[in-house]
């Protein structure tokens, strides 16, 4: 397992994506209140670009007419058809088990920690005063 | 096999299929687009007065729709305009990415195929068809205009079918798909006739509000039903024109059915086909089983998709209906669109992609889409 | 019964018909009587079912001068002894809840059940009956479920395809929990009550449009009842849908489950597919049918709708869907068959399991 550096903390505002590419593979890489989650960038359905979603709450309902709402801004509507994925686990709010998109250990580690390797930087600069978000990939 | 992972399709590696998109909506910045196209008198009525359709709101429909601008959420264009505005735009996200060598144009916004007031539905009608003309086939010429008409009115829409269909960049006449009466009564066959003797199909993309409930039982509450109930009415339109006559009267009109879906195709003919004995003494017009005027005169597109729990159930629903009758659209850029690469959850062979894709649609259009 | 041999037939839908207001007169209180007979209320059959046109009534059970289905006799000669049939369900389709008032809609619903308990169940024991109610106005319809409830002769609440406002809005739902509490099925039958036009697309010129478009009415009901959650919130709620045909049944799978996908946020208490809703909670009957021309078609379509445990014979009496002996097409599978005679209606209509 390597980890890649693909973003500065800071670089990504809240509620926001980055679609990054990682050994060539594209992950969108979405920043919620302080935390940062990586799953595949290409819907298992129809192939929209995931870090073009929008980022919505999970609802859930005990009953007709009750809407709950919860978990704000951690399931992902695809652009395209508004299938929802949860950002932490990349599955599927209708069919978790059988359709997912991938999801990616991500960490934040600080530029001079990283300095000290091993990570994969690609064309990435690092400075030893700023933190970076990196993602775990074979 | 799940119902919906992604299948690549397998690209043939010598000659790139063509690829024909029978469903493509441009959309103006603002109305202010359509005024170059617009009379002084009709400019200021729009200003003053808009349009008037039948719905509770003059800018928005009452039932939600699923994204903004009814778009797919990537293809706002980076000022803000609206989707399908930008023809740079629809050129890269689309045409170029997509390859596609042709592609139908069919205007939803603006439109007035059920604008309330007569005159001025047909003025607009007209600035629309004029303003594809101007701002799109002359400059992109892989994209073909579709003729707009208001059919209530039918002398005002012959006219308009009459002052276009001289110019190759039409392939297809337009009618609102919930008009004020099921499209197959008589009070709309001269739009057809004169579409017919012109060589131009029809292309029926759902659209309008006639004030009826968007199902025969009431109205219903989500737009989950809404947009299931729309691609039900479709089914009765296509039985209104069949039991009606249209296809028996006019043996060569042609019928695109837009966006309304295609896996109940064969089973509408089948259900036809099943109460025809009953009632064959109610339509002595009828020469043919019901069926056989589906099989013969309509076509539909691909968008939206159907997907079967199983995959490959697909396969069988387009056996039942054939397989010269269904033709690509992506109806780019609206959230529901279908990417030409993906859309099929089957592997289809080099001659089933090949007409899906292209020649079924260049049988249909034929020199139109030249 | 034709290719399939079976004892204890359960006929799902059979239809007797109220010969005229005169026969119904007895069952009305002497207001409602005084209003009937004061103001010629008459002649309440739904145009759906033009007495004289083929689809009406088989040619050989037809008595001149005689509204099809108005006999007892007729019922008992032509289906229950013909067939062999240990049950039949009635299924009167007569004019209460399609009047604008809802009181008077109300007494005519009262006075139908009334008719029916009296003039058919008590003169046969292998009948049953569904209770028609005034659903303009559901107080008044739970009233009239409760009043019949207890006579477990009445295994279903019927009602139309069509109505006022469709059947999943709440307002519905005091008719939903009576059904649960009593175990009575909502059976929806074709035909409506024209508040709206029979189709999205205005008014077609044909009863051959209406009966081909009724499919896509009854799609919007079941639409209607899983979008708005009257599966979710009535856990024992059951439906039947009575003359709907079943060849759509596919394409309203695949479109329910691919928009729940997509907006299931809409209706978040939709937990699971439309599909499964559907394969679980209703049921079809096997007249009139809309089956595809050859067998492998006829076979893939049944493996397309995923269940053979969703169907309920019925002969649709009086009404003319088949001709001799053999209500059921030799395309359906046997096994399929077996179920739907006994064991589907058994397993759908609890009352039925307590008389059997």
């Amino acid at each position: 397992m390597t980890r890649h550096i693909v973003a500065a903390v800071g670089e990504i505002p809240e509620n926001g994506s980055k679609l990054v590419k990682v050994k060539g593979r594209p992950v969108a890489l979405f920043h919620v209140d302080g935390s940062y989650f990586a799953i595949s960038n290409v819907c298992p359905h129809e192939g929209g670009s995931l870090c073009h979603g929008k980022l919505v709450g999970l609802v859930q309902s005990s009953e007709p007419g009750v809407y709950e709402h919860s978990r704000p801004n951690e399931m992902l509507q695809c652009p395209w058809h508004g299938w929802e994925f949860d950002i932490r686990t990349g599955q599927s709010w209708c069919d978790p088990d059988s359709i997912k998109a991938r999801a990616y250990v991500v960490s934040v580690e600080d530029g001079a920690e990283l300095a000290k390797g091993p990570f994969v930087a690609e064309t990435f600069p690092v400075s030893v005063e700023n933190q970076y978000v990196l993602i775990e990939m074979k | 096999m799940s119902t919906s992972t992604l299948v690549r399709a397998a690209t043939p590696p010598a000659a790139r299929l063509r690829l024909v998109d029978c469903d493509i909506h441009p959309t103006v910045r603002s109305m202010k687009d359509l005024h170059p196209f617009l009379s002084a008198q009709w400019r200021e009525h729009l200003d003053s007065f808009g349009q008037r359709f039948r719905q509770a709101f003059g800018g928005a429909t009452a039932y939600p729709k699923a994204t903004p601008a009814l778009a797919r959420r990537d293809s706002w264009p980076a000022d803000g305009s609206p989707p399908g505005s930008d023809l740079e735009m629809m050129q890269r996200q689309h045409l170029d990415a997509n390859g596609i060598d042709r592609g139908m144009l069919f205007p939803l916004f603006p439109r007035a195929l059920d604008e309330r007031n007569i005159d001025c539905a047909h003025a607009v009608c007209a600035a629309i068809n004029d303003w594809q003309v101007a701002e799109w086939t002359s400059k992109e010429p892989r994209l073909k205009a579709t003729i707009t008409v208001m059919a209530e009115d039918a002398d005002g829409a012959v006219a308009e079918i009459e002052r276009c269909a001289k110019n190759p960049a039409f392939a297809q006449v337009a009618l609102v798909t919930r008009p004020i009466e099921p499209l197959g009564r008589k009070r709309y066959w001269r739009i057809y006739e004169a579409a017919a003797y012109h060589g131009l199909p029809l292309g029926l993309h759902n659209s309008g509000n006639n004030g009826h409930a968007v199902t025969g039982g009431g109205a219903p509450s989500f737009y989950f039903e809404e947009h299931q109930g729309v691609a039900l009415s479709m089914q009765a339109m296509a039985t209104s024109f069949v039991l009606e006559g249209v296809p028996q009267r006019i043996p060569d009109l042609k019928i695109v059915i837009v966006e309304g879906g295609f896996g109940w195709a064969a089973p509408l003919g089948w259900r036809m086909d099943s109460f025809f004995d009953r009632f064959r003494g109610e339509v002595p017009h009828l020469k043919m089983k019901p069926s056989e005027y589906l099989r013969r005169n309509f076509w539909w597109t691909t968008q939206p998709m159907e997907e079967p729990e199983q995959p490959e159930h697909l396969r069988a629903m387009i056996d039942w209906m054939g397989w010269d009758r269904i033709v690509f659209a992506s109806d780019y850029p609206h959230w529901d669109s279908d990417d030409p690469r993906f859309a099929f959850k089957i592997r289809l062979n080099d001659q089933e992609r090949q007409n899906i894709f292209a020649g079924n649609a260049e049988a249909i259009y034929g020199e139109r889409l030249a | 019964m034709g290719h399939i041999a079976t004892t204890g037939i359960i006929d799902s839908d059979v239809h007797p018909a109220v010969p005229g207001m005169r026969a119904l007169l007895p069952y009305f209180d002497p207001h409602w009587r005084e209003v009937i007979e004061a103001r010629g209320v008459d002649g309440l059959d739904l145009a759906y079912y033009p007495p004289n046109a083929p689809v009406s009534a088989r040619p050989d059970w037809r008595v001149p001068g005689q509204k099809p289905g108005s006999d007892l006799a007729g019922l008992q000669t032509n289906a229950l002894d013909a067939f062999g049939l240990s049950r039949a369900i009635c299924n009167c389709l007569y004019g209460g809840p399609a009047m604008y008032s809802e009181d008077l809609g109300a007494a005519i619903c009262r006075a139908t059940n009334g008719w029916i308990a009296e003039e058919w169940l008590n003169r046969d024991d292998r009948l049953r009956a569904s209770i028609v109610i005034p659903i303009q106005n559901a107080e008044l319809a739970v009233d009239e479920i409760e009043r019949w409830a207890p006579d477990k002769r009445f295994v279903q609440i019927l009602v139309l395809a069509s109505n006022e406002a469709l059947l999943g809005r709440r307002q519905n739902w005091p008719i939903f929990r009576a059904a649960e509490k009593h175990g009575l099925p909502i059976g929806i039958h074709a035909g409506s009550a024209m508040r709206h036009a029979p189709t999205a697309n205005g008014w077609p010129s044909t009863l051959y449009e209406e009966h081909v478009s009724m499919a896509q009415t009854f799609q919007s009901q079941l639409l209607s009842l899983i979008a708005e959650g009257a599966f979710t919130k009535f856990p024992d709620l059951r439906v039947v849908l009575l003359e709907s045909g079943i060849s759509w049944l596919p394409n309203l799978f695949w479109r329910s489950i691919k928009m729940w996908r997509g907006m299931r946020k809409e209706i978040p208490w939709v937990d699971r597919s439309p599909a499964a809703i559907v394969r679980d909670r209703v049921r079809f009957t096997l007249q009139p049918l809309d089956l595809p021309p050859d067998q492998n078609q006829v076979d893939q379509l049944l493996e397309q709708i995923g269940s053979d445990d969703i169907f309920l014979f019925s002969t649709d009496y009086p009404h003319w869907r088949f001709d001799g002996g053999d209500p059921m097409p030799s395309a359906l599978p046997k096994e399929l068959l077996r179920k739907a005679m006994r064991e589907t209606p058994l397993a759908t209509y609890p009352r039925l399991r307590e008389t059997v």
